[in-house]
């Protein structure tokens, strides 16, 4: 064991080797999606030398400190570690893009063969990056964004890179930015509307009539967009529109300053980090990686669920809660019901936005959206742009 | 083994304080104090995490400095304000003095008249203290965006009096519960720490630790039945506060075994459950379900 040889040999004579492992290990868990850089390659030499590295476990937890940024992260890590550091023992699951021991497999696996994929946003263009990934069987498979085992057409996100729709979606999206109703949260500035005195800028401007202040200035609260909460159904009864609402949800996050969307099918997942990349290629392949394995119904309920247990904290009396689906659900119509109960007193408006709607003749009679209309301050139809477009004047008002 | 000692030193050290940390938390905080970098931590309500900064503070033997942040939070509230009343009063004196508005500008803009809010005092003290950032997703991204500034240049800059630089460097903890995501530039400046609930013996050590009044029986009994009732499908879980108060409450009323008074029993659930729909969904014979496997 790697470990037992380290105990073995001096921290000073060791510092060449171990400097570069420790470089290939931080490279590692960058590939695997932590957030690490070069700064992080220097503090894990000095993270190694200040827990000594006679002992193991103190340098797993110290690097796992420093490596770490969420949640996500501290759960992985334990397993990253073993497989770098204690090869044999365990199966690796995660690409091995820094060692470079791997086996490299270069070639493009078809989408129907069974391998775990991890998301390597720049595994295109670096060719030193090889996804070694081994099944683990049962268990440990159900781990957000990192891992499914079965895969899924990545057509679904492929329109979203066209240009000319992406362009049209933008301007929508900018001038329902600019209207958007502002609320006033508790920060305040300077203002000549105010009500309230500014005292220190006040009597900053009083000292130059010797204390008397002439000149009052003004303070009021400043006045943010509502946070939006985007819950976008990517199911395959909604895949003609999935990719139109991403393309729309993608304007969002880089228009609107505080946005979060959500995709979901059988599971739940948070995208917005997703769809921030710059980069069209990366945002697609980085929803086809996340969105592997997904089929089978759609259950809106348990997704919501998810969404209340984990993430419900992000709702506060500022958000509006955009629910996008069609409503055809396989789960539980109460279940949804009660979810749905959960959202709305935590949010300022739960809007549900089904494209079925613009198609003629349709009622929502599904039993999951009887369920849920009663919960609803607004039900509208977005099936195409145009659609949206009329939209906006209602989701200004709100 | 010496890394090893002095993680068991520390953890030790700790419990002496009153706080019950696993060995990977106290490795973790033995890393944070030597190399003085700031430790996020995260977890669900009530699993410790502000309880760290201070255990860590009295362990250390060091003063501890809590801002806690909430909507709204701005430079003026966090860092420094000037005490305009008093200043006003010393400027009309200053008059009757017939001192130069040069001179009076001077006299009224010193340290004198400057209230320290949190993040300044935690960076003049004659010794590090330990700075406690409670809740830092509540504030917003412009204040996040300035505390980065300041725990990389440990200096404040006040317009009328200029740069103070830091005299001591504080040991940061900074908290948050998700109501936000942080910025990536904060996580990466920090080291990270997940506070998960204890498990089933690290929480009777807990509890043994905080109230020995409880006693060995009761003390096992409530632990088992709160470790229980996190597993159930509740909004709210409770974390070890709850079981805390719920042990106090237990004592109090002078029950000594969860099954002596099934109606008391029922009626102590409130220090546990803290919402309605978690209240209804826990019915009376689930209670003594988990009282009968707590016993």
């Amino acid at each position: 064991m790697s470990g037992a040889a380290l105990t073995s040999l001096e921290d000073r004579q060791l510092a060449p080797f171990l400097q570069t492992r420790l470089v290939e290990f931080v490279r590692l868990a960058r590939s695997n999606n932590f957030q690490v850089g070069v700064a992080e390659e220097l503090d894990a030499q000095i993270v190694a030398l200040k827990c000594g590295l006679g002992s193991s476990m103190r340098l797993r937890w110290g690097l796992r400190a420093l490596l770490c940024s969420d949640q996500d992260d501290w759960q992985r890590f334990d397993e990253l570690y073993d497989a770098f550091w204690h090869p044999s023992n365990v199966k690796s699951r995660y690409s091995n893009a820094a060692g470079g021991r791997a086996k490299k497999r270069p070639e493009a696996r078809s989408p129907a063969e069974s391998t775990r994929q991890e998301d390597i946003p720049s595994s295109d263009a670096d060719s030193q990056c090889a996804d070694d990934s081994h099944e683990t069987p049962g268990g440990g498979g159900t781990r957000e964004g990192a891992s499914f085992t079965a895969s899924l057409a990545k057509t679904d996100f492929q329109a979203l890179t066209d240009p000319d729709e992406m362009r049209a979606v933008e301007a929508l999206v900018d001038q329902l930015a600019r209207k958007m109703r502002k609320r006033a949260i508790r920060r305040q500035h300077l203002s000549k509307n105010g009500k309230k005195i500014h005292l220190r800028k006040t009597f900053r401007n009083s000292l130059r009539f010797g204390g008397t202040p002439l000149v009052l200035n003004y303070k009021e609260r400043i006045k943010r967009q509502p946070r939006l909460v985007l819950i976008v159904d990517v199911s395959r009864s909604m895949s003609m529109y999935s990719f139109f609402f991403l393309r729309f949800a993608r304007a969002l996050v880089s228009v609107f300053r505080d946005v979060s969307v959500f995709a979901y099918h059988t599971q739940l997942l948070p995208i917005t980090e997703a769809l921030r990349q710059t980069d069209l290629i990366r945002v697609r392949n980085s929803l086809a990686m996340m969105s592997q394995g997904w089929s089978g119904g759609t259950r809106i309920g348990e997704s919501l669920a998810t969404f209340n247990d984990k993430y419900g904290q992000i709702l506060n009396s500022r958000s509006i809660a955009v629910i996008v689906s069609d409503g055809l659900d396989t789960g539980d119509p109460g279940y949804l019901a009660m979810q749905l109960a959960r959202i709305k007193p935590r949010c300022r408006k739960l809007v549900w936005l089904n494209p079925l709607l613009g198609r003629s003749g349709y009622e929502p009679v599904s039993q999951g959206m009887q369920a849920a209309l009663p919960y609803l301050d607004m039900f509208a139809p977005a099936h195409n742009l145009n659609s949206l477009q009329l939209l906006e004047p209602e989701l200004t008002r709100l | 083994m010496e890394g090893e000692d002095r993680v068991t030193a520390l953890q030790a050290r700790l419990a002496e304080a009153g706080y019950i940390a696993e060995r990977s938390l106290s490795a973790s905080l033995l890393l944070f104090t030597e190399m003085q970098r700031p430790l996020l931590l995260e977890g669900d309500a009530g699993v410790g995490k502000t309880e760290i900064a201070h255990v860590v503070a009295r362990v250390f033997d060091c003063p501890l400095i809590r801002l806690q942040c909430y909507e709204g939070l701005d430079v003026n509230s966090a860092v420094y304000e000037w005490n305009y009343q008093h200043q006003l009063l010393s400027i009309k004196l200053l008059e009757q003095d017939k001192v130069s508005a040069e001179n009076a500008e001077h006299a009224i803009f010193s340290k004198r008249f400057l209230l320290e809010r949190p993040l300044l005092a935690a960076i003049s003290q004659p010794q590090s203290p330990v700075l406690l950032i409670d809740e830092i997703d509540r504030a917003d991204e412009e204040f996040e965006a300035y505390l980065l500034e300041l725990l990389s240049d440990f200096q404040v800059s006040i317009p009328e009096l200029g740069t103070i630089t830091a005299t001591s460097k504080p040991y940061v903890v900074i908290t948050s519960n998700g109501t936000r995501e942080l910025s990536d530039a904060l996580r990466r400046r920090c080291f990270y720490h997940y506070v998960d609930y204890p498990e089933f013996d690290k929480e009777l050590r807990i509890v043994n630790a905080r109230l020995p009044e409880v006693g060995l029986q009761l003390s096992r009994q409530v632990v088992a039945f709160v470790q229980d009732l996190r597993k159930l499908d509740l909004r709210k879980k409770p974390g070890v506060a709850e079981t805390l108060d719920w042990a106090a409450a237990l004592l109090k009323l002078g029950i000594n075994s969860l099954d002596a008074e099934p109606q008391l029993l029922l009626d102590t659930l409130v220090c546990l459950l803290k919402t309605r729909e978690d209240s209804i969904r826990l019915e009376p014979f689930e209670v003594e379900r988990l009282v009968a496997r707590a016993l």
